[in-house]
């Protein structure tokens, strides 16, 4: 068996008295697709920013591509530079320009020449479907194709894991679409690891080797997913999906 | 039942566009109050701006060469800044020599607007701003090039204003960030460094905080060293500005959406590479207005260093008074520099007004 992309082992978190992490194990192989989901306050997006230390854990061990996440900074750096981040909010850099955003990092983290990068950001943006909007600001794009460009700037930096964060749920409604088609795409033909925090079913189905389900900070259940969405085997998966498709 | 608007004329949307009289209605005599706040102030430009104008120009004496000549005419007299202008502008540099001050302030003038305009961002600008203040003080100071030596004491008026307050905010402005980037810091010790400094400093005026520095530090220092007096009242408005602009910069800080931070994060960008291209760029935009006024304050502080005996435009202005000859024209001197601190200041808050509009590249999120 190869060595393992992602592992988590027995990690706690707390906000104050809240548990928000329970001993959690996961290991998530290099190449495999992970969908998560629970209600809300689960963990689960706590869980995911775990990996790249936007949030610290208090106890337990996490491990990136073999590296573990410590208090070392320079350590932290190197986990980052491999995996990327795709957030609820975009979080775009509104002061520079869509191809400022996406060449920013491989410029100066990656240390890359500035006609290498912008080529690169230019056939990603090409990848999201957008290769016109390069010149303008975050604010002059939709919802839909500031995520997409959100996705095109951590793609830009060549990840080895890609982690998702509810990426779809400050959409309207029509936009989803357009960027989870551009997630089942880089699925499909990447073969990048990828944990996707999300409530989408449709597209668990689709590409997902594994769905976590979490509740109160643990993980209760995971299964493939039609097996997950079928026939869940816990009462509270069963009460979760029941409220979710109505 | 009562109509539709629309069936009624009287209550029909008026048309914004109705000529002068239209907009006198709609803008002046819209209500009782307005119509008695109109009249009120009628009433006081009637009286005060005649009796300005009269003795402005109307009035005054611009060709004047003695100051009896000038008593007679019932204005200004403008005679008496023709007269003194140099010692105002110039203070008492030597009067043979005064081209190089002009020389210096104007050198001083181009490389500040060069600095404003953003095609001449790149870094190249910090040459030209090393061989701006070269060239700066070898005229100012001499001694060399067969310039005859001058005595910083003996600086002063324009040159001297305009010599402080940039120094002042060029070094203010990145010990300034410094201290707002300590005071969000970590770091615990750093952090706690930078309250205390920026709370002592704000906690004390910059008058006294000029005093201690020119009446104090000597005490302190061992006998026979000696910091220059101009350089001390130019560290004290150095330390003193960055207090503020630290707080300015911290409300800015605390502005900016944790998105952001948590973006440039993810990207694998490190402290400095974070706040340099994220998070001070938008940050800094946010308080141009509240920043721009610290400089505007900064420019025109500069006056008090006058109660440690530097001459800078307004002391000047006063040194021209005490001439026994021209007696009793403080009237035409403090508007002569009244109008000199204006411009510059309004220039600067033009500039910032240009600079915040041209920044704004629309943010939604």
């Amino acid at each position: 068996m190869p060595e393992a992309m992602i592992r988590l082992e027995d990690v706690n978190k707390w906000y104050g008295q809240f548990h928000v992490l329970r001993d959690i194990n996961l290991t998530v192989a290099p190449g495999e697709r992970i969908v998560v989901c629970g209600p809300s306050g689960s963990g689960k997006s706590t869980m995911i920013r775990c990996i790249n230390r936007l949030e610290e854990h208090q106890s337990g061990h996490i491990f990136v591509d073999g590296m573990e996440l410590t208090n070392d900074l320079k350590q932290v750096e190197t986990v980052r530079r491999d995996v990327g981040m795709v957030f609820q909010h975009f979080n775009l850099f509104p002061h520079l320009t869509v191809l400022e955003n996406l060449t920013l990092g491989p410029i100066w983290v990656l240390r890359q020449p500035r006609a290498q990068a912008e080529a690169a950001a230019r056939r990603y943006l090409e990848r999201v479907r957008i290769p016109d909007q390069a010149d303008k600001y975050p604010g002059q794009l939709s919802g839909g194709q500031q995520q997409r460009v959100a996705i095109a700037r951590s793609l830009c930096m060549n990840p080895k894991v890609m982690l998702f964060d509810e990426p779809t749920s400050a959409l309207d409604p029509e936009m989803v679409k357009e960027v989870l088609d551009v997630m089942i795409g880089l699925a499909q033909e990447s073969g990048m690891t990828m944990l996707c925090v999300t409530h989408e079913m449709g597209f668990a189905r689709k590409v997902a080797d594994r769905v976590i389900f979490m509740d109160q900070g643990e993980i209760v259940e995971q299964d493939a997913p039609d097996a997950f969405f079928d026939s869940p085997r816990t009462e509270r998966a069963r009460l979760f999906l029941s409220q979710i498709l109505h | 039942m009562p109509g539709r608007a629309a069936d009624r004329p009287d209550m029909a949307p008026q048309a914004p566009a109705m000529g002068v009289a239209g907009w006198c209605r709609s803008r002046l005599f819209s209500s009782p109050l307005n119509i008695v706040l109109t009249l009120l102030v009628t009433w006081l430009l009637f009286m005060t701006v005649p009796a300005l104008l009269d003795w402005l120009f109307l009035q005054a004496d611009f060709s004047a060469t003695t100051a009896a000549q000038c008593r007679a005419a019932q204005g200004a007299c403008w005679a008496f800044i023709a007269a003194k202008h140099r010692l105002i502008l110039f203070g008492v540099y030597p009067y043979d020599q005064q081209w190089r001050p002009l020389l210096a302030a104007v050198i001083l003038v181009a490389v500040i607007v060069c600095s404003c305009m953003r095609r001449f961002w790149r870094p190249a600008l910090a040459l030209l701003w090393s061989a701006a203040l070269l060239a700066v003080a070898v005229l100012m100071w001499g001694g060399v090039f067969g310039l005859a030596h001058v005595e910083d004491s003996r600086w002063g008026g324009l040159p001297l204003t305009l010599i402080l307050s940039t120094f002042g905010i060029a070094f203010a402005f990145p010990l300034g960030l410094l201290l707002a980037l300590g005071r969000r810091s970590d770091m615990p010790v750093i952090k706690a460094l930078c309250v205390v400094y920026i709370e002592l400093v704000r906690g004390v005026p910059l008058i006294s905080l000029l005093f201690m520095s020119s009446v104090m530090l000597p005490l302190f220092l061992p006998e026979g060293v000696s910091i220059d007096k101009l350089l001390r009242a130019q560290i004290a408005i150095i330390l003193f500005a960055a207090a503020y602009i630290a707080e300015t910069v911290r409300g800015g800080l605390q502005a900016i959406p944790k998105g952001q931070y948590e973006g440039a994060d993810s990207l694998g960008l490190s402290y400095w590479q974070k706040m340099r291209k994220i998070i001070l760029p938008q940050a800094l935009k946010v308080v141009i207005p509240p920043l721009v006024s610290i400089f505007v304050a900064l420019f025109k502080d500069t006056s008090l260093v006058v109660i440690i005996g530097i001459f800078d435009l307004t002391q000047s202005a006063k040194t021209a008074l005490a001439d026994a000859h021209w007696r009793g024209f403080s009237s035409e001197a403090y508007v002569f520099i009244a109008c000199i601190y204006f411009i510059f200041c309004f220039s600067i808050s033009r500039y910032s007004k240009a600079l915040e509009k041209r920044l704004d590249t629309g943010r939604r999120q």
